[in-house]
């Protein structure tokens, strides 16, 4: 593994907090009411005197979650499109460079603490002055192509260029010896189906083996995206709840509805148990029906947003001790880094072992779905 | 913090775009992907498995061939072996027989040269014996002439051969 996306990491990391977190205003917008990408260095500096002391949680909070704009580097993202509907005003679609950072309204909406409201104020204005309405922000519907939503789109592009590519290179090569791109998801796809599925469904594993193998790439290749600082990478979205809780959601779906009798008489009737035992015994059953997806989704949540957080944290103690002097800054900076390139390679191996866990758990949910009765 | 709560809070615009676009996203490497993939990997399992398994009854198939052109060689050497012995005998057989006639030739060739060596001997004793003979006529008329030349000699001799004639009657 190369130090480089470290140093990445490093910089970008660097270059963020430089830019702070911008809740004061910075200069004057340009008259044309877009912002410029750039803000000169005085005033940013200006900013960060006003803003005051350095917030770690703040700074790691805004890393691991979602944003509308894709933030790049210093005060430089990528606007994304804000798609928002509700029945008063309709659907506004616009980019995300409208709000300028947050610090303006658009179209009778602006963000605050990362989060659309409607406003009742027109375009332009400060979005910190502008009168929010409650109302009206609790009815919006917000779709919006967020930091997340367009990292999803990367791995899907991903997904479909890597595995269509690969399937043509099996029929552009039937029966022999992979190459290549081939050679390198062969294996990982083998291990999918032969020590995923096979070994926790048995033998009806091949109806349920795209989701398996679809769910275990895309779940790996969020994570190892998650990990790369720079863009295309960098999103928290596999430890987005929104996303395992999805993730869960099909799992949940495919157990139910590929349940047969033996499964749903586990639940419902456990054979061999008293009835008294049974009125006990149901409710947990039911319950565990639940809780098993509800498990998948945190376990996968939990464990990618705790790696980017500690990660951010080894670096937030870097400027948290900058504060107090410089020179303990550089010194925490070297244990920070030494303790980040170890949480690095930790998160590469969890970044796979997740994707296994989760494929493989919701392999056997299935498995005990679709089981045949044994003879008890 | 109002960010903590964002983070367990599944926003609905993420979960339906996460629906939309993983929903979509299966559904294409399932037809496009996984389909071609799969049954890629299938059918080259099964063509080393059928491999595997013509090479092992290739090999034994090898090793019928080969015990069975062991035999062959065994039957083609002990006919060998048979047919040498045989043309030996033969060639024992016709070199005694050529042997036997030889000295049989011989044997007659010498008995006919030792007749023929009596033949000449003997012939050659009568005509020595008859040259003899004529030599010691021609030598005793010699004598006789030489002799009874006188009719006194001539006398005494008939004289001499009438006692003997006598005697001999008596």
């Amino acid at each position: 593994m190369s130090l480089k996306p470290l140093l990445r990491h490093v910089f970008l990391l660097i270059a963020a907090l430089l830019a702070g977190r911008s809740t004061a205003q910075h200069g004057t917008p340009d008259s044309t009411g877009h912002p410029t990408a750039v803000a000169s260095a005085e005033a940013h500096v200006d900013a960060h005197a006003a803003a005051g002391k350095f917030n770690a949680g703040d700074l790691i909070m805004g890393h691991v979650g979602d944003e509308h704009g894709w933030h790049l580097w210093g005060h430089t993202s990528l606007p994304l499109p804000v798609i928002l509907y509700n029945s008063e005003r309709g659907l506004s679609v616009f980019s995300s460079a409208r709000f300028d950072h947050g610090h303006k309204t658009f179209g009778g909406y602006a963000l605050h603490e990362g989060h659309v409201v409607a406003v009742d104020a027109p375009d332009g204005t400060d979005a910190h002055q502008a009168p929010v309405n409650e109302a009206l922000t609790k009815a919006t519907v917000d779709l919006s192509i967020t930091k997340n939503v367009a990292t999803m789109f990367v791995i899907s592009v991903l997904l479909l260029w890597v595995f269509i590519s690969v399937a043509r290179a099996y029929g552009r090569r039937e029966g022999q010896a992979p190459t290549g791109l081939q050679n390198l998801v062969e294996p990982i796809i083998l291990f999918v189906r032969d020590d995923v599925a096979k070994s926790a469904i048995g033998p009806k594993h091949e109806k349920y083996l795209p989701y398996l193998l679809t769910a275990f790439f895309f779940i790996f290749f969020g994570n190892m995206l998650g990990l790369v600082p720079i863009f295309p990478g960098g999103a928290n979205l596999t430890g987005n709840i929104a996303v395992t809780l999805v993730l869960a959601l099909i799992t949940f779906v495919i157990v139910t509805v590929n349940g047969n009798r033996h499964y749903w008489h586990h639940i419902f009737a456990m054979p061999g148990v008293p009835g008294w035992v049974l009125a006990i015994l149901t409710p947990v059953e039911v319950l565990g029906m639940f809780l098993k997806p509800f498990v998948l989704m945190i376990r996968l949540f939990a464990n990618i947003t705790a790696g980017h957080i500690i990660a951010l944290s080894f670096y937030s103690l870097i400027f948290v001790f900058g504060e107090t002097s410089a020179g303990a800054g550089y010194g925490v900076a070297i244990g920070s880094w030494a303790f980040t390139v170890f949480m690095f390679m930790l998160e590469l191996l969890v970044a796979f072992i997740q994707a296994y866990v989760f494929t493989f758990l919701s392999a056997m949910y299935i498995g005990a779905a679709v089981e045949e009765p044994h003879h008890h | 913090m109002p960010f903590l709560a964002s983070l367990v809070n599944p926003s609905i615009g993420l979960i339906f775009w996460m629906t939309l676009t993983f929903v979509t996203v299966l559904f294409l490497l399932a037809k496009f992907a996984w389909k071609p993939i799969l049954k890629g990997l299938k059918d080259r399992e099964a063509s080393i498995a059928d491999a595997l398994g013509e090479a092992k009854r290739a090999r034994e198939e090898m090793a019928a061939l080969n015990a069975r052109n062991e035999d062959l060689m065994r039957q083609a050497r002990e006919e060998r072996e048979l047919l040498l012995k045989e043309a030996r005998d033969i060639r024992d057989r016709e070199i005694a027989a050529a042997k036997d006639k030889a000295k049989a030739e011989a044997e007659a060739l010498l008995a006919r040269a030792r007749t023929d060596i009596q033949n000449e001997k003997n012939a050659a004793l009568t005509e020595m014996k008859n040259q003899v003979a004529e030599l010691s006529i021609l030598v005793a008329e010699r004598i006789l002439r030489e002799k009874l030349a006188d009719t006194k000699a001539q006398q005494s001799l008939v004289d001499k051969v009438m006692a003997e004639a006598q005697l001999r009657r008596s």
